[in-house]
C-alpha cells in the first residue's frame, strides 16, 4: 500500500491518473470563511474510486501546512478542505491533488449551493415509519390469522385496535408523498398512479376502522402499511436515481463557471469568477487558460486552440486586434484581452440556448412507467366501481330474475370494492421500473459509464443510428507523432518542445518521454521555439529551404546548425477501440455516421480508417443539429456521440446522447451518458445493458398486469382476505425485484 | 393472556427505540455518503506500527 500511495492516481487502478493538462481555474475566487473562522473550499475530484483514494487524498492534504480538515465524499466526489486563514494558497490544494494524480476543480458556490437532499431524507423517514408500522402490525396480524377459529372475538378486536393505533397515524404520515402528488394531479384534472394509491389508503383505513368498530373479521391495517412500505422503497430508489442525475448535471454546470484574472485600476491582477466580468474589463489570459468571455486582444501574440469550439485541430494565430471567442484555449504566450461581452452574452451562451431548445424537445419523451400508468388508472377505477355497484344492486336484479338472494348491504359492497383497489394497487408496478434502473445504472457505473438521467437508458435502448463527432470523440483529440526518427534527434527536439504548450510540442514531448527542457529556449508565438543554434517549429521558421511535404499531416520541423533539418509528422489517431466499437455497433443493427467540423480531408481519412461510409466535414454546429433533425424526421432514433462545444447543441437535439469523459463540461451536461476513461467500447455495453433493462422492465410490467388479471376478479368476487392480500403484495414485489436483479447476474457478456 | 398487557408495550417500545435510532442517524448525516462509508472501513492507521 505504501508503494501504491506514491504513484499518481487511484491505487487500485480503477480510474486512470489524471494528467494536469487541461486548464484549471484558480480556486481563490471560491474560498469561503466558515463559522469557526477557517477558510474552506469545496472541490469536485475526478478519479477517486476506492478506499485507497480516500486515504491518499485526505492524508496528502492534511500533510499540507495549515490544513485542518479534509473530507472526501465518495458518493458525490466532493472534497471539502478547511485550513487556517493565510496558511496556504488555495492553488496549493489543487496542485497537491494533481500531483497525486487526481483532477480537481473548485465549485462556484452560487451555482452549486450545498443542498442537502431534503426530499430524499423525508422519503427515508416515511419509509422508516411505514416499515416500523408494517412489521409491528404483522406481530398482531399473524396471531389473528393463525388463531383463526380459536381466538375469541374480544382478543381479536383488541389486536385490531392496537393495529389501528399504529396504522392510522403511520399511514397518514407515510402516505404524504402520494397524497401530495395525487392532489397536484387532480387539481389539473389529471390522474396519475398516486390517485388510486391515495384512494386505496384512505378507503382501506376507513373500512378497517369500521370493521374494528363492528368487531368484524377483516381489518387491512397490515396490508395498508405494507403496501406503503413497498411503494416507498420504489419511490426512494427512483428519487435517488434522479437525484444522482440532477447532482451530476448541477456539478457540471458549476464547473463551467471558470475564473478570470482581471487587471484592476491599480494594475493589480485579481482572480474573479467569470460572472463578474463586465464589458471593457482587461483580462490576463496566461498560456493554457481558456477564454472566459468574448474579447479582443490588447497585448501579446499567441496561438489559439479552438478545437473545442469548431473541431478544427490546427491552432490559429492571435495578435493585437484579433477577436477571441469564449472557450478557446490560449496556447503559447500571455495575452491581455478586453472583454467585449459578458459571460452570459458570449458565444458560448449562444450555444447554451441551442442546447436548451434541444432539451425541450426531449422533455416530451414519455417513460414506460407513465405509459403503463395511463392505461392502468382508468381500468382499476372502473373495475372497483363496477364491483361496488354489482354487490349493491346485484341482489335486487337477481331477485327480479326470480332468484332467491338477500341484499348484502352497503358495507360488504364497499369492502369488496376496496379489496379490488388494495389488491390491484401498483406495488409491483411501482417497483418494476426503478428497481431495474437502479441495477442497470449501478452496473454501468462500475464500468465507468455515468448515466445522467432516469429515462436515458430507455431512450438508449431504442437508438438505430449512431452519429459520431471526430476530434476528441472517435479520435483521441491529440496529435500523435508518426515519423520514425533517430532517438538523439527526438531528444534534442523534445528539449525545445518542453517549453511550449502547443499541441504538437506536447505530442513530441510525450513521444520522447521524460527529460529536461533546453536552457534559455525562447518561444516565438506562431512560429516555434529556438535555443542556441536549434530551431523547432513551422517549416518557414525552422527549415525555410526544405521542400513542402506532399501529405496533409500536421508537421514540425527541427534544425540543428548545419545538419539537415528533420520533419516530424503528426496525426490525430483514432481511439484504440474505435474500429472495434463501430463494428460492434453495426453488428447490433445500428448505422454509423461521422460528422465533424474539421477539414474534409482529415474527416475522410478518419472515416476510411474507422470503416464509416457516411461522413461529412466542415460542419458547423447548426449543420450537425440539422443532420440530427433530418434523421429524426425520417423516423430514426439517432444517438449522438460528441465532446466539443460545437457538438453540445447536437447532443441535446439527438434522441439519446453520449460524450467521453474528456469532453467539455457543457457537452457532458447535454449528454445522457458520460463514458469515463479513454475507451469507446463501454458505449456498446451501455446500449446492451439498456436493451436488457428495457426487456426486464417490460417483463416486470407484464408480470404486474398478469398478477392483476388473476387477483382483481378474486377480490371483486369477495374472496380476498387480509392474509391473501399480504401474501400477494409481498410476493409480487419480491418477484419484480428479483427479476431486476437478474441484470446484475449477467456478467458473462463483453 | 394477561401477560400481553405487559409484552405488547415492551415490544412497541423496543421498536420505537429502533425507529428513533434511525431518525438520529439520518439527522447526523450518516446517509450522506454511503459509498465512502463502505470503503473507509478498509483504511488502516498503521503509520505508528510501521515506524
Amino acid at each position: 500500500m505504501a508503494l501504491a500511495l506514491t504513484e499518481p492516481g487511484c491505487p487500485s487502478g480503477l480510474a486512470p491518473a489524471e494528467t494536469p493538462e487541461s486548464p484549471r481555474a484558480d480556486p481563490a475566487a471560491f474560498v469561503r470563511r466558515n463559522s469557526s473562522g477557517q477558510d474552506t473550499l469545496e472541490l469536485m475530484v475526478n478519479g477517486a474510486r476506492c478506499a485507497g483514494c480516500i486515504q491518499k487524498i485526505e492524508r496528502g492534504l492534511l500533510a499540507l501546512p495549515g490544513v485542518i480538515d479534509a473530507r472526501l465524499n465518495l458518493s458525490t466526489s466532493r472534497l471539502r478542505v478547511a485550513w487556517s486563514p493565510g496558511a496556504l494558497a488555495p492553488s496549493a490544494i489543487t496542485d497537491a491533488l494533481s500531483r497525486m494524480g487526481y483532477g480537481a476543480a473548485a465549485f462556484d458556490p452560487a451555482a452549486a449551493m450545498r443542498q442537502v437532499d431534503e426530499e430524499g431524507r423525508n422519503l427515508l423517514r416515511y419509509l422508516a415509519v411505514a416499515g416500523f408500522a408494517a412489521m409491528n402490525i404483522m406481530m398482531f396480524s399473524v396471531p389473528v390469522w393463525s388463531g383463526d377459529g380459536e381466538m375469541g372475538e374480544g382478543t381479536r378486536t383488541l389486536l385490531h385496535w392496537i393495529s389501528a393505533l399504529i396504522a392510522i397515524p403511520a399511514a397518514l404520515y407515510a402516505a404524504q408523498p402520494f397524497f401530495r402528488s395525487a392532489w397536484q394531479a387532480l387539481r389539473v384534472r389529471r390522474a396519475n398512479m398516486d390517485v388510486p394509491i391515495s384512494l386505496a389508503v384512505l378507503l382501506t383505513l376507513g373500512i378497517s376502522i369500521a370493521e374494528t368498530l363492528q368487531q368484524g373479521e377483516h381489518a387491512y391495517f397490515d396490508g395498508i402499511t405494507m403496501l406503503l412500505f413497498f411503494l416507498l422503497i420504489g419511490r426512494y430508489l427512483d428519487h435517488r436515481l434522479r437525484e444522482r442525475a440532477r447532482t451530476a448535471a448541477r456539478d457540471l454546470l458549476a464547473l463551467q463557471a471558470v475564473t478570470a484574472s482581471r487587471i484592476g485600476a491599480d494594475g493589480r491582477v485579481v482572480a474573479i469568477s467569470a460572472g463578474e466580468i463586465v464589458v471593457g474589463d482587461s483580462l490576463v489570459l496566461a498560456a493554457g487558460d481558456r477564454a472566459p468571455v468574448d474579447g479582443v486582444v490588447l497585448e501579446g501574440v499567441s496561438e489559439l486552440d479552438s478545437s473545442m469550439l469548431t473541431g478544427e485541430t490546427i491552432p490559429h494565430a492571435a495578435r493585437v486586434g484579433s477577436a477571441i471567442h469564449a472557450g478557446v484555449i490560449n496556447l503559447s504566450q500571455r495575452l491581455v484581452i478586453r472583454a467585449t461581452a459578458r459571460a452570459q452574452d458570449s458565444s458560448v451562451a449562444e450555444l447554451a440556448r441551442l442546447i436548451e431548445a434541444g432539451e425541450q424537445g426531449r422533455a416530451r419523451f414519455v417513460r414506460l412507467a407513465e405509459k403503463a400508468a395511463a392505461l392502468y388508472v382508468p381500468v382499476v377505477h372502473s373495475l372497483a366501481l363496477v364491483t361496488f355497484l354489482a354487490w349493491l344492486f346485484g341482489p335486487s336484479l337477481l331477485r327480479l330474475g326470480g332468484f332467491d338472494v338477500s341484499d348484502v348491504g352497503l358495507g360488504v359492497a364497499l369492502l369488496n370494492a376496496v379489496a379490488v383497489l388494495i389488491i390491484t394497487c401498483p406495488c409491483a408496478l411501482g417497483l418494476a421500473v426503478p428497481a431495474v434502473q437502479v441495477v442497470a445504472t449501478g452496473r454501468l457505473f462500475k464500468r465507468g459509464v455515468l448515466v445522467k438521467s432516469g429515462d436515458a437508458l430507455e431512450r438508449l435502448a431504442q437508438v438505430d443510428v449512431a452519429v459520431f463527432d471526430k476530434t476528441g470523440t472517435l479520435t483521441l483529440g491529440k496529435p500523435r507523432l508518426v515519423s520514425d526518427l533517430a532517438p538523439e534527434v527526438l531528444q534534442a527536439a523534445a528539449a525545445l518542445a518542453r517549453v511550449s504548450r502547443h499541441p504538437l510540442s506536447r505530442a513530441l514531448v510525450e513521444a520522447a518521454g521524460p527529460g529536461v527542457a533546453a536552457k534559455d529556449a525562447r518561444e516565438v508565438a506562431g512560429e516555434g521555439v529556438e535555443a542556441g543554434g536549434m530551431r523547432l517549429g513551422r517549416r518557414a521558421f525552422a527549415a525555410p529551404n526544405c521542400e513542402d511535404a506532399s501529405d496533409d499531416a500536421a508537421e514540425l520541423w527541427f534544425s540543428n546548425g548545419n545538419t539537415p533539418p528533420e520533419r516530424f509528422a503528426f496525426v490525430d489517431a483514432l481511439r484504440a477501440d474505435a474500429v472495434q466499437t463501430i463494428a460492434a455497433l453495426r453488428a447490433r443493427g445500428i448505422a454509423v455516421e461521422l460528422i465533424s467540423g474539421d477539414r474534409p480531408v482529415a474527416v475522410e481519412a478518419a472515416a476510411r480508417e474507422a470503416g464509416i461510409e457516411y461522413w461529412s466535414g466542415a460542419a458547423s454546429p447548426a449543420d450537425k443539429t440539422a443532420r440530427l433533425a433530418a434523421l429524426r424526421a425520417e423516423g430514426k432514433k439517432p444517438l449522438m456521440i460528441g465532446d466539443g462545444l460545437n457538438d453540445a447543441a447536437a447532443l441535446a437535439a439527438a434522441y439519446a446522447s453520449a460524450s467521453p469523459g474528456t469532453a467539455l463540461e457543457a457537452s457532458q451536461a447535454a449528454s445522457d451518458i458520460v463514458l469515463q476513461g479513454a475507451q469507446l467500447m463501454p458505449l456498446v455495453e451501455a446500449i446492451d445493458v439498456a436493451k436488457m433493462a428495457r426487456t426486464r422492465t417490460l417483463e416486470n410490467i407484464q408480470f404486474s398486469a398478469l398478477y392483476n388479471i388473476v387477483a382483481a376478479p378474486l377480490a371483486a368476487a369477495g374472496f380476498l382476505t387480509p392474509l391473501i392480500a399480504a401474501l400477494a403484495m409481498s410476493g409480487s414485489s419480491l418477484i419484480v425485484t428479483l427479476n431486476a436483479l437478474r441484470l446484475q447476474l449477467r456478467w458473462s457478456r463483453i | 393472556m394477561n401477560v400481553m398487557i405487559v409484552l405488547i408495550p415492551i415490544a412497541l417500545f423496543m421498536a420505537a427505540v429502533g425507529l428513533a435510532a434511525f431518525f438520529w442517524s439520518l439527522r447526523s448525516g450518516q446517509f450522506e455518503d454511503l459509498e465512502g462509508a463502505a470503503h473507509r472501513v478498509l483504511i488502516t492507521d498503521d503509520d505508528d506500527v510501521a515506524s
